[in-house]
């Protein structure tokens, strides 16, 4: 089986971003995933963020790992580059390339085998080291390109398919990505797209790394009765406690949110994500706060969601390494090279 | 083996120092090198540590060699016998006629049994514990004490040591005087007590002008500047650390804007050694140059992305700093035994370039090859240096830079030339080389393309089709058989007058000691071509000098013949032309190893 490129249709009424840009040429190649996949939903929901904040394609780097939610990489920016490289080593490619050049925007796509097995190690230093980038990872308990194993997200006591019963404890990313320090926390539902658009956007625009744990789920092996990453479930237990908007600079923020209800968190390209609490006693300003409420209704079967904590005071891996503005791939080599006067003097060390 | 048998001179000695880890003492015995070496007399420095932080025993050994040679002979005329626990191995090992020095404070008539030695007792813990006060001063400068004494036996200029002292703690002018205090100790015990200097000594002489005594590390580290490395990403492991030490040290010298005092280069110490690579991986695809440096359990882990590079096609500059295997081995010895592991590194078909420096001096120029090669043939590039060359300092040629020098980045499409494409196809052999051409994220629409380590056709796109399969795999090796006649060319020292019957092929840290061997070998009438590989793949240069022998010995540092073994996989040569002569004991070879080796095997030849 070979990719099929996905024939590319302008409609002439179609919608234009600031860039003239339609939601078109945001698309990528066809996706080779079951029909009904959450994961294409999310891909979806990526293409359409970066065409609303018209993101020039080309600037944008898309990396991946492996695994059916890695694939996805291929299924939207077609005029990005990719990586998809190997199992649950995304975060250091993307590392290394943020390294080489911080002008560009990152977006790393992964699911939960790949970060919390394989790449678990990977996802915590990443977090650790902040780098700019936003990292998806789609979220569905379950080992699908291998048909069906647990993976460690699966909840003690889901069933697979074939009807064994998982008996060890969920890695959660969420309370682990708080617990390393991450700065921009979130969990959402491949299920409801008006959450997940606005909350890529935001992830996109936050300086440093963002997660978005999404739940997403395997409708080939994990959406039966019995599994805690169904559809039936997701839908009857998530709870959205903060929703969150990217507002760009130039827009002022509007007034139309009740005082005391919206909160802006102002971000380093002058915009602000405006967050608007659904349910009152949450703050996703305190860290702490935030561990404790999501770990006891974790605890209960509730799956709550939204931008769960967002730090914008944290320097990324660019600041805390005191790197330049311009782009290290950018250099010219007789910048770089302290040439043979230089090699001379410094041999006298050597003597 | 039979030990060496030539006396020491004038000039032509070796001392070897057993000290106690953690003692101060490495600083003492490479200045006591250094000295030496400013006076103009070319030595040879090693070190053999533990792998400890303190309290094992460490062996520092310099051999004064006014000939010029590289490697150890296998000779020690003077032991400096500072470790009581291995006292009686060292006493041992010291040829008849040589010298022991031991630290009399404490008297070890039964262990210094030896009656074909001259042992010279210097009170060292005595003299320094009624001179100094400090519990710590009073250890370290026992070091300085023994420098004082073993400056009055070889005739080493003082005023030599008083300054290197002086340099070495400018900014900690109170250690001057302690140091100069302990010296003086041992130097006037001496001169008092003993015959001074012994039948074997250091003569002034002019043959270090032009010289530099660096370690393979930091000459490597300082390649990577020169070289424009950006991005460092490593997994702290003995024997490579110091490289990144290096690189980081001088990029703080010149890579630092003093007005802002932002960075032009990234240095990012991984988790482990699969995020290293990982990291350097990102970094080379999106256009830096980017490293790592490790050691042979790090190749090990980053095994993986080393094949991904190779099929995805993205430069990969890696230098391995090879220690003694197999897993954990002697972190702290040498050896050569990942050469195989290096070439082909990796699950299904791949080969990888190598490059095998045989002195600092290469590790610097080859550290800039590295980045060129890796760029023009988008591949990963091996460094294989080893803990001998990376740690130990050699008297090496001062390093020269080209200005005119460029940089060969490879095949990269700029913006103007992706526009002006129809169409991009990422691995499309355009020029017949085998080498497509590459794009960078961020440059224009039409350049984009899915790099991924799944079967892909010319433009990059999934397949499992046989025939684009297969075309883009034929291409990796008309692409990797290219660079044979790209990686540094292969150096012959003939024998003098006439043809040699017999051929000598070595690489890397065994360079020295073979040269040494060729020449006494040759004092004896048995005259050998050498030729010295610089680089994998092969250039048909070598089939052509192996076929020209009746035999050759290929000198290797591992148990298993490793590049023999690839002579054997990548060219015709037969199999019984090419005769393996290997140390693995994980000490640098000696000139003597290799000079017995091939005597007994041209007796043998004789009387067969």
């Amino acid at each position: 089986m070979t990719s099929f490129a996905k024939p590319h249709i302008n409609l002439k009424h179609a919608k234009r971003n600031a860039l003239g840009l339609t939601r078109h040429d945001y698309e990528g190649a066809m996706s080779t995933l079951c029909a009904g996949c959450g994961h294409d939903s999310v891909t979806a929901c990526m293409a359409k963020a970066f065409f609303e904040l018209s993101i020039e394609p080309h600037r944008a780097v898309k990396i991946s790992g492996i695994g059916c939610s890695s694939k996805t990489t291929a299924y939207f920016l077609s005029e990005s580059h990719g990586n998809n490289t190997v199992h649950g080593r995304m975060p250091s490619v993307a590392t290394g390339a943020a390294a080489a050049n911080a002008g560009l925007t990152y977006i790393g796509v992964s699911g939960d085998g790949d970060s919390l097995s394989i790449g678990l190690g990977q996802f915590a230093h990443a977090i650790r080291r902040n780098v700019n980038m936003l990292y998806m990872l789609e979220n569905n308990g379950v080992y699908g390109l291998t048909k069906g194993q647990f993976s460690a997200s699966a909840d003690i006591g889901s069933k697979s398919k074939k009807g064994e019963v998982n008996l060890s404890p969920p890695i959660d990313p969420v309370t682990l990505a708080l617990s390393l320090g991450a700065t921009f926390v979130a969990r959402a539902f491949s299920g409801d797209r008006e959450q997940l658009v606005p909350l890529i956007k935001a992830g996109l625009k936050h300086n440093g790394f963002g997660l978005i744990d999404v739940i997403s789920p395997c409708v080939s092996f994990n959406d039966h009765v019995g599994s805690t990453k169904s559809y039936a479930h997701t839908y009857k237990y998530y709870h959205p406690a903060v929703h969150a908007d990217y507002v760009p600079m130039s827009e002022e923020i509007k007034t139309s949110y009740a005082a005391g209800e919206a909160v802006p968190v102002e971000l380093h390209d002058g915009g602000s994500i405006v967050l608007r609490k659904l349910d009152e006693d949450y703050d996703p300003r305190d860290r702490g706060a935030a561990y404790a409420q999501i770990a006891e209704r974790d605890a209960k079967g509730e799956i709550v969601t939204g931008l769960l904590y967002i730090d914008e005071s944290r320097e990324d891996m660019a600041a805390m390494n005191k790197l330049t503005s311009r782009p290290l791939n950018t250099f010219p080599y007789d910048e770089l090279c302290p040439g043979s006067d230089a090699l001379t003097a410094l041999q006298k060390g050597f003597r | 083996m039979s030990t060496p048998k030539s006396t020491p001179g004038i000039n032509d000695f070796v001392i070897k120092l057993a000290n106690v880890n953690g003692t101060g003492s490495a600083s003492a015995n490479g200045l006591l090198m250094k000295s030496i070496f400013r006076m103009g007399v070319p030595v040879v420095g090693k070190n053999v540590f533990p792998s400890n932080i303190q309290g094992l025993p460490t062996w520092y050994e310099i051999r004064v060699t006014g000939a010029g040679y590289g490697a150890r002979s296998g000779n020690v005329d003077m032991m400096v016998a500072m470790n009581a626990n291995t006292y009686a191995r060292d006493i041992a090992e010291l040829r008849p006629g040589g010298v022991l020095i031991y630290d009399s404070t404490w008297p070890r008539q039964h262990v210094l049994s030896r009656t074909d030695v001259t042992v010279l007792g210097v009170p060292l813990a005595q003299m320094c514990n009624a001179a100094f006060k400090v519990a710590r001063s009073r250890v370290l400068m026992k070091n300085m004490a023994y420098v004082g004494a073993v400056a009055a036996l070889l005739s080493i200029d003082v005023e030599v040591i008083r300054t290197l002292v002086r340099e070495m703690f400018a900014k900690k002018p109170k250690l001057v005087d302690l140091n100069m205090q302990a010296l003086a100790l041992g130097y006037d015990y001496a001169m008092e007590h003993f015959e001074c200097p012994l039948p074997f000594k250091v003569e002034r002489l002019n043959e270090t002008k032009n010289k530099i005594m660096i370690d393979g590390n930091t000459a490597a580290g300082l390649g990577c500047v020169y070289a424009g490395a950006t991005v460092g990403a490593w997994y702290p492991i003995t024997p490579s650390t110091s490289l990144m030490d290096a690189f980081k040290k001088w990029c703080e010298k010149f890579r630092i804007d003093p007005k802002t005092g932002e960075h032009n280069y990234c240095i990012i110490q991984a988790e482990d050694e699969l995020a290293a690579v990982g990291m350097v991986v990102g970094a080379s695809w999106n256009g830096a140059r980017a490293f790592t440096p490790t050691s042979g359990p790090g190749i090990s882990l980053m095994s993986e992305f080393i094949g991904f590079a190779y099929y995805a096609e993205i430069p990969l500059v890696l230098f391995d700093v090879q220690r003694v295997g197999p897993s954990t081995g002697m972190p702290t010895r040498t050896q050569q035994a990942d050469v195989q592991m290096c070439a082909y590194a990796s699950h299904g078909d791949t080969r990888h370039i190598l490059l095998f420096p045989a002195h600092p001096g290469e590790c610097f120029t080859m550290a800039a090859d590295a980045f060129d090669l890796a760029e023009r043939y988008q591949t990963p590039v091996f460094v294989l240096s080893d803990i001998d060359i990376g740690m130990n300092d050699w008297m090496v040629d001062e390093l020269e830079w080209d200005d005119a020098r460029q940089p060969d980045r490879g095949k990269v499409l700029n913006a103007e030339q992706i526009e002006s494409l129809e169409q991009f196809h990422r691995y499309k052999d355009v020029d017949g080389d085998g080498i497509a051409y590459r794009t960078l994220p961020g440059t224009h629409p039409k350049g984009a393309y899915f790099t991924r380590g799944s079967g892909h056709n010319a433009d990059g796109n999934y397949t499992e089709n046989e025939a684009e399969y297969q075309e883009v795999l034929d291409r990796l090796v008309r692409k990797w058989r290219g660079a044979a006649d790209h990686v540094p060319a292969p150096i012959v020292k003939k024998a003098k007058g006439g043809k040699a019957r017999w051929g000598i092929l070595a690489y890397g840290s065994s360079d020295c000691a073979v040269l040494e061997a060729c020449d006494t070998l040759a004092a004896e009438g048995l005259h050998m071509d050498y030729m010295r590989i610089r680089g994998f793949p092969f250039s048909d240069e070598v089939s052509d000098f192996v076929m020209a022998h009746d035999h050759v010995f290929v000198v290797e540092q591992n148990r298993d013949a490793q590049l023999r073994g690839l002579l054997l996989l990548e060219t015709q040569i037969p199999r019984a032309k090419l005769l393996p002569l290997l140390h693995y004991s994980g000490e640098p070879l000696t000139s003597h190893f290799v000079h017995e080796h091939i005597k007994d095997a041209a007796r043998q030849e004789k009387s067969a």
